[in-house]
């Protein structure tokens, strides 16, 4: 075993040990929930948690490894709330089974996303830097918005739809509204569970993994690295920038679908699918260290937890926050930090390696 | 270096999570700040205690709403405990931040039932209140909500009873009333597009208006993220040649149209509902533009009877400013807990399940003398109170009744 | 007739988004940096001009004055204790991600501070209307004002870059910092300047903001001040007479799809169009273009 562990390559080891962590975690975790041994709080957060370690895994595949500033993460996740919970609202009592039916909202959630990052994708990804960055911003508060004038009902006769308000649907007295505007869609089944949040954790880090250590993931992160160097091999940037986009936009889909079937309501409010959202992601992945994977993870599990935390502080909670957030972040990138680690803390790993080698 | 990194966020980490833990004991013991606990602790008829809970907005853009929640049921809970309580428990009332984001709510509720919650009041907006009321009717645990309007918070539920008035009621009233009393019959109307209240209002007003003959000849809507800058709104409504135009908003958005239309020289008959309670309480705000403004409300803050004007001036000695609609809701709902926790004859000893069965029960028996029902308020199996709304017009800065 | 109030109005509302947007596009130019936490400078601006007078019964113009001098202080801190030790991080996100923090800070701080209710803004801008067309249109004083207030901080700003040595030296070190340096110039120094103007141009854009629509929460900045970056940006980021064009550009197209097209949709046609220009013109409208080099 030991020998098998020696002779792996250091990012094999890695990602074993990615794995392994979030495996653990979730062992740990079950064992408490059958125990009894855990606050509701806690197990509340277990969903949401997932939720957005999958935002903040798939928003690094575009910031951290195609390395393009994205600030419209939260539509992709809106889109594939909106897409599932219509579909679940609509299919519910249709289909039998619960688990079939959150299965085919998870590929449907994951589908819609997708689709729009490739639409989206196609415009956005001519652009660079900053710009890109406000156009991602822009396209996510288009879908925010459009999602809210938008009214969907169904009766006898099929579908009914309007930009304008229910009345105008003019359904028969026996129709349901389905999608009501900014009240959006309520009374989603509520599918999702912490064991499906793990699952799709595993499969988002499985197919980044994949990626990166693939073919295409090189092409993508030497389009990073030097795009007219890679343009010169022969390198498609268009179809690379493209397809780390979409599949980035599909993750945050599922993300989606989890939130969307985790509550009783779903609006797309400022707060929850707006650019805050977005900007929220972003901090998991800046602060978790942009490229790191599990750094990511680690932080957006920080930082979900940490407001729920803070609860004791009562009025005082946001306002430390936003302190540890900042004190986080010099603490993480200032390069007088890092110096002062290097001198004080890395004694310690010093050590730690020459005991290691004896 | 990097391993070095990971560890300390690891260490971080895990320190945090043994916090999720830890937290939750401790507080169960100490309780915390927001918590009114009976500073009275006169009698030694200490059987008990009873939890309240409440989720609202304490930080973000709605938060002026859950802090009148708040301050409105802490100042009701001391005088029920200052008077003993309900049937010798004392209560203890906690409020929580939910951001108005229905997974903050969520998470509010679950960081209360830790904290030994037996029920709850709240949630204080729509959308939050929602996803609180799937919770509540999973864990069978009784619900009042303050000041969630939309229908979907109570009606699919029978462990959820409202005090406010929900959407469709107060659309429809307004329609009626509007007719009935001949004010207008071309009708504009500004709503907010985004907001679960305002354009729940909205649409049953506009079904309404139907019904009753009245023409809406402008309806303009404004969203979230637009909310200062009204000149659209108003130069539509002043073109469509409105004679009433109908703001189903709250009282901030109503302060600033009506400081804009002023500046335009545009002066309809102005007509609201409960949510333009509290303008006339706006910091800075020149009352003389609201004034001839009509509104139905089921509370006045300027209403001459001994009950308001002792919640005010109490209201006002605690926490040093006026009180707004939301705060009297939740100095009712409090009140109706205790009414009907009396009916029931609920004791410390019972569990949340069984303290939701009877209270649902008593809920239907009683008969409060709020401050928001004139003739007194009761409950439906649906959930929905029955009351009458105020129709009041402004006049020299304060309110007078219409009927 | 109705149009062009519309208009009018929609230039009122572009010139506020443009002095908000002129801070964005001088701190990006020299710190190549996203000061998220602008708009909240403004709200802070806004509500001590609000205590001055109404609770000290300040004289206006003194009150702008204070209002100025705070935001100035404030702008310069910031910079100093959560901007400057990470300009030299390995990566320009870091920074942005802090200015989040800060933004999160500020907000908060007024919560604490002033409380959640909504604060009617005094009106400190005492001028007559304009009317015109027999009353049919009326272009209020505080429009012309913020028009003017605009055009005239525009020119200062330009003269100022262009015609001083403080100036001259914002634009070395945007242009090469490293260059900068050697050539003598105190490279922080002129940083921590453009914070200060940044945020003496916040105060006053706070006290416009808040004088055409009077309601101040904590929460007043943060959509402004998100729009406003849009509107640098719409404008070419880092070119000043790019953040006038810009943010006027910005608020005819928000008064008049609100007008013409959904009010609804108002967000959504602004940033419609703000993409529609930006693959058309990659950089704004009067960005630079880069040659990239090989």
């Amino acid at each position: 075993m030991n020998v098998m562990w020696k002779k792996m390559k250091k990012t094999t080891k890695s990602n074993m040990i990615t794995f392994g962590m979030v495996i653990l975690a979730y062992a740990v975790i079950q064992a408490m929930v059958m125990t009894g041994n855990i606050s509701s709080l806690f197990k509340g957060l277990l969903v949401p948690v997932c939720t957005y370690v999958i935002l903040a895994i798939s928003l690094n595949l575009v910031v951290g490894i195609l390395g393009e500033l994205s600030l419209g993460h939260a539509g992709f996740m809106c889109v594939g709330a909106f897409a599932s919970a219509f579909f679940s609202k609509c299919m519910q009592g249709v289909i039998a089974s619960d688990g079939l039916r959150f299965f085919l909202a998870l590929l449907i959630g994951a589908a819609a996303a997708g689709i729009f990052g490739i639409l989206i994708g196609i415009p956005v990804l001519r652009l660079k830097g900053d710009y890109l960055a406000i156009v991602t911003l822009a396209f996510g508060e288009i879908i925010k918005n459009v999602i809210n004038v938008m009214f969907i009902g169904k009766d006898a006769n099929g579908f009914h739809f309007s930009t304008k308000d229910v009345i105008s649907l003019n359904m028969e007295p026996d129709g349901v509204v389905l999608v009501n505007g900014p009240q959006g869609i309520t009374g989603t089944p509520k599918d999702s569970t912490f064991t499906i949040g793990v699952i799709l954790i595993l499969i988002t880090l499985i197919i980044i993994i994949n990626l990166v250590n693939s073919r295409s993931g090189r092409a993508i992160m030497a389009i990073r690295d030097n795009r007219i160097a890679a343009e010169s091999i022969g390198i498609n940037i268009t179809k690379y920038k493209l397809m780390a986009f979409s599949i980035s936009a599909a993750m945050a889909g599922c993300a989606g679908v989890l939130y969307a079937h985790n509550l009783s309501s779903l609006t797309a409010t400022p707060k929850n699918f707006g650019y805050n959202m977005s900007i929220m992601i972003l901090v998991f992945v800046v602060l978790g260290g942009i490229g790191n994977i599990r750094g990511s993870i680690i932080a957006a599990v920080i930082l979900t937890l940490l407001p729920e935390l803070l609860r004791g502080l009562s009025d005082y909670r946001m306002l430390i926050y936003a302190i540890v957030l900042i004190v986080m972040m010099l603490f993480n990138w200032a390069p007088k930090a890092i110096e002062w680690r290097e001198k004080y803390l890395g004694r310690l790993k010093h050590r730690k390696k020459t005991t290691k080698e004896a | 270096m990097k391993k070095m990194k990971k560890f300390l966020s690891l260490a971080l980490a895990a320190a945090m999570t043994a916090g999720v833990f830890a937290g939750c004991g401790e507080e169960k013991t100490t309780g915390s700040d927001n918590s009114a606990q009976s500073s009275s602790s006169d009698s030694g008829s200490s059987e008990g205690t009873l939890k309240i809970g409440c989720m609202g907005p304490l930080t973000g853009d709605n938060a002026a709403y859950g802090e009148a929640v708040n301050n409105g049921a802490q100042l009701a809970v001391e005088e029920i405990n200052a008077e003993g309580g309900i049937n010798g428990m004392q209560v203890e009332f906690k409020c929580e931040d939910d951001e108005a984001d229905a997974e903050k709510a969520v998470n509010a509720y679950n960081s209360l039932k830790d904290w030994g919650m037996q029920m709850v009041m709240g949630a204080v907006t729509s959308g939050a209140c929602t996803a609180v009321s799937a919770e509540t009717a999973n864990d069978h645990m009784f619900q009042i909500t303050p000041s969630g309007t939309s229908m979907d918070c109570v009606a699919p539920y029978d462990n959820v009873f409202r005090l406010c008035f929900s959407d469709p009621a107060q659309g429809t009233k307004s329609a009626e009333y509007i007719a009935s009393k001949g004010l207008a019959t071309k009708i504009a109307v500004i709503y907010d597009s985004s907001d679960t209240y305002s354009s729940g209002i909205y649409q049953s007003f506009a079904a309404e208006a139907k019904n009753q003959g009245l023409e809406i000849v402008a309806a303009e809507a404004f969203t979230a993220d637009n909310k200062t800058d009204f000149s659209v709104q108003l130069q539509k409504a002043k073109d469509s040649g409105a004679e009433l135009v109908f703001l189903p908003i709250y009282y901030q958005q109503a302060s600033a149209i009506l400081q804009q239309a002023d500046k335009m020289g545009f002066a309809p008959q102005w007509f609201g509902c409960d949510g333009m309670d509290g303008i006339l309480g706006v910091d800075g705000f020149d009352t003389s533009l609201a004034e001839g403004l009509m509104l139905l409300t089921p509370f006045a803050t300027d209403a001459s009877d001994e009950k308001t004007q002792n919640f005010n001036k109490a209201y006002e000695e605690e926490f040093g400013i006026e009180p707004i609609q939301f705060a009297a809701d939740a100095y009712d709902a409090i009140y109706a807990i205790k009414l009907a926790a009396e009916d029931a004859g609920l004791t410390a000893d019972m569990d949340p399940s069984e303290m939701c069965d009877k209270m649902m029960e008593s809920m239907l028996n009683i008969n409060l003398d709020g401050l928001t029902g004139v003739d007194g308020i009761t409950w439906d199996a649906s959930g929905e109170p029955n009351k009458a709304p105020k129709g009041v017009k402004i006049e020299n800065g304060a309110y007078v009744s219409m009927d | 007739m109705s149009f062009i109030s519309y208009f009018i109005n929609g230039v009122s509302l572009g010139s506020v988004y443009a002095i908000i947007a002129l801070g964005y596009t001088m701190v990006y130019g020299i710190a190549k940096m996203l000061n998220f936490a602008h708009g909240d400078v403004i709200m802070i601006g806004a509500y001590v001009v609000l205590t001055c007078v109404s609770t000290a019964g300040l004289h206006p113009a003194l009150a702008v004055l204070i209002g100025i001098v705070a935001c100035t202080v404030f702008g310069i801190v910031i910079e100093r204790v959560a901007y400057r030790p990470l300009r030299n991080a390995a990566s320009p996100l870091a920074v942005l991600i802090t200015a989040i923090g800060v933004s999160y800070l500020l907000q908060n701080i007024a919560l604490l501070i002033f409380g959640s209710n909504t604060k009617s803004f005094p009106e400190i801008i005492k001028l007559p209307s304009l009317s015109l067309a027999g009353g049919k249109l009326t272009i209020t004083g505080t429009t012309i004002l913020t028009i003017v207030a605009c055009l005239v901080i525009m020119a200062g700003l330009m003269a100022f870059i262009n015609k001083t040595k403080a100036g001259q030296a914002m634009l070395a070190v945007s242009e090469d910092k490293g260059a900068a340096q050697l050539m003598g110039i105190n490279v922080n120094g002129t940083i921590a300047l453009t914070f200060a103007i940044g945020s003496a141009l916040a105060a006053l854009a706070g006290v416009l903001l808040c004088s055409t629509y009077p309601s101040l929460t904590p929460y007043t900045g943060s959509m402004p001040g998100i729009k406003a970056f849009v509107a640098a940006v719409f404008g070419g980021i880092g070119s000043i007479p790019g953040a006038l064009i810009g943010g006027i550009l910005l608020g005819v197209i928000e008064i008049l799809g609100k007008a013409y097209i959904s009010s609804q949709l108002a967000d959504a046609i602004v940033f419609a169009v703000l993409i529609v220009v930006l693959l058309v013109k990659p950089t704004g409208i009067l960005g630079k273009n880069i040659q990239e080099k090989v």
